[in-house]
């Protein structure tokens, strides 16, 4: 094979069987992938910034190493689309904030020299929500991302960006960052395979932080087994990582086939049930139930009372921790600086450096990023902390217990991903409460630190992509990795998004 | 319900968060962050008595590394990112404010 095509489309399994072959080389991998964003990225607009060169250099090492008969990795030449949050010394990130334009890490995050290691290829940094603040992309402090499926509607977000580049096949894999869903949301939103690991599987370390109790990186794809093969090129303990899980992960790729014979799933009534949800995102929930009992497993419906409060509980703790964590960008070591202003707006060069921090944070920052600041500041101020923070880790606490109960009866559980299939860009730009709503199905999985994935489930009568939501307890990615492949089995998902000429009429 | 917060409560907060907020700021958060702390009432109204908070869901206790020395970040690095510098170090406006 020497053209270029055909390559694109193919699964990160395929693509690294072909170049370990020799039967396409790494370079003409990359070079066909970033031909497809050259021609269609204009619609998109998924990637901040293209790998171009640097790609290729990454890509030629790995066919030199292949010439040289050196033993190649698991990803060795495969193109991985990295959402901007993780840090890379080869090219700027912005976490999506123009307080970070143009930032150069002085070192990799964990899981990108993970990918570097296994052979992958970085083939841009994905656009997102300023700083992960969001669940449309439409918070970039750059500009919107669109869905492929629909251009005039949103990706989903935060990893709006990684989500859109899987769907439109600018690269098979995509790494983001799951605080309040942020994975699985925009996957389900744009028909792709999107997991949000256990809190501390996948190191954080080069991950710029938003919520730190509540972050974790994860793997997008097309198909569940690609998603395997991403998780377990990146996780792992990590030194470098505190909260990183010391234990070593149980196999997930090894079992994916082992089908769900005699597993017991669990319908979550609340998250099924929950207000606003288009009948068709439940009816997906209906079908993914009857796939399972299908395929031999037992199901069942299973109340967790306090996922109710679980929304409200989320927009007190992440926006608390963003405050403290957002606090580093006073203008001092890294990003931008403004100058205070004083009276008729001249720059006040003699001011003192809190008013500096102030003009610069104003000035950087984007409106969703200052609210939350707002909101978390205040939910810590003198006064209110027990009130608003400390009552909230105390509902997080509540929401870890009914969890447990449930898996007491049940393996793994299922609801929707997302209520809605893709809304319209600006649907819900100007209230906030409305867009912090779209994330109430994956929000329970970040406060109890678990894992859940998203699965392509078929198309509404809109021809969006729906998506159906598996989550399991703790370290319990085996387990839910092989219960999501069963379900890609059962749903047989296997739209792809036209886009140029090929949405030619 | 009325707005849990004032206006002042917003400048006031803005002050502690280092944020110079534009008026129009000011106003629309008075409105938005409202919003969302009635809509954390239900939450507040919650009997958790007894219940402990948690901070972190997968409890990790005492991670410490060896205390041994390794390299740390390239200082020339570092200082190409930062937004003023001089003589290997970081350049910030006064720290004190003048007295009135």
């Amino acid at each position: 094979m020497s053209s270029s095509d055909g390559l694109v489309g193919r699964t990160a399994v395929e693509l690294a069987e072909l170049v370990r072959r020799g039967d396409v080389s790494a370079v003409e991998v990359t070079d066909a992938h970033l031909a497809r964003i050259e021609a269609l990225d204009a619609d998109v607009h998924s990637f901040l910034c293209v790998g171009g060169d640097v790609a290729r250099a990454a890509a030629a090492d790995v066919d030199a190493a292949r010439a040289r008969r050196e033993d190649l990795g698991p990803l060795a030449g495969v193109p991985v689309a990295v959402k901007d949050m993780f840090c890379t010394t080869d090219l700027p990130t912005t976490a999506g904030s123009r307080i970070l334009e143009g930032w150069r890490p002085p070192y990799d995050s964990t899981a990108v020299a993970r990918l570097r290691a296994a052979g992958a290829v970085v083939i841009g940094k994905t656009n997102l929500d300023e700083f992960a603040m969001g669940s449309s992309t439409e918070n970039s402090g750059y500009f919107p991302t669109a869905n492929p499926w629909d251009l005039g509607r949103v990706p989903g977000g935060s990893s709006g960006g990684s989500a859109a580049a899987v769907a439109a096949r600018f690269a098979p894999l995509a790494l983001g960052t799951d605080t309040g869903g942020s994975i699985r949301q925009p996957a389900a939103l744009c028909g792709v395979v999107g997991m949000r690991p256990t809190y501390g599987r996948v190191s954080r370390y080069g991950i710029v932080a938003y919520a730190s109790s509540l972050d974790q990186a994860g793997p997008f794809a097309t198909t569940v087994t690609d998603t395997a093969l991403l998780l377990e090129t990146i996780w792992g303990h990590d030194p470098m990582d505190s909260t990183s899980i010391p234990a070593a992960p149980e196999p997930a790729l090894a079992r994916l086939e082992d089908g769900v014979e005699g597993l017991r799933v669990g319908v979550v009534r609340e998250l099924t049930e929950v207000e606003g949800i288009q009948p068709e995102v439940r009816a997906a929930v209906d079908s993914a139930r009857n796939l399972y009992e299908k395929a031999g497993a037992s199901v069942e419906v299973v109340s967790v009372p306090s996922v109710e409060y679980g929304l409200s509980a989320y927009y007190i703790i992440a926006p608390a921790e963003a405050s403290s964590n957002l606090a580093r960008y006073d203008g001092v070591r890294y990003g931008l600086r403004a100058e205070a202003r004083g009276s008729g707006g001249v720059p006040r060069k003699d001011s003192e450096v809190a008013a500096m921090n102030a003009a610069t944070r104003e000035a950087g920052f984007g409106t969703e990023v200052k609210r939350r600041i707002m909101l978390g500041t205040y939910a810590l101020s003198a006064g209110y902390y027990d009130a608003y923070y400390g009552q909230a880790q105390r509902v997080r606490t509540l929401i870890i217990r009914d969890f447990a109960r449930a898996y007491e009866r049940f393996d793994v559980l299922l609801a929707p991903t997302s209520p809605t299939t893709a809304f319209e860009l600006g649907a819900k730009t100007s209230d906030p409460l409305a867009m912090y709503l779209s994330d109430v199905c994956t929000i329970p999985t970040n406060l109890t630190g678990a894992c859940a994935i998203s699965v392509p489930a078929g198309l509404d009568a809109a021809g969006l992509p729906i998506g159906v939501q598996v989550l399991a307890p703790a370290l319990g990615e085996a387990v839910l990795l092989r219960a999501a492949r069963a379900l890609e089995v059962g749903f047989a998902f296997a739209g792809v998004p036209k886009l140029g000429e090929e949405a030619a009429p | 319900m009325s707005n849990p917060l004032t206006r002042s409560d917003v400048t006031h907060v803005a002050k502690l968060a280092r944020l110079a907020l534009s008026e129009d700021e000011v106003e629309q958060f008075t409105v938005q962050l409202g919003a969302v702390l009635e809509h954390f009432a239900s939450v507040a109204a919650l009997d958790t008595s007894g219940v402990p908070p948690t901070s972190h869901p997968i409890p990790l206790a005492n991670v410490l590394r060896p205390d041994e020395r390794r390299p740390t970040l390239n200082r020339d690095v570092v200082l190409a990112m930062a937004p003023a510098e001089e003589d290997g170090r970081f350049r910030v406006p006064r720290i004190l404010a003048e007295e009135a």
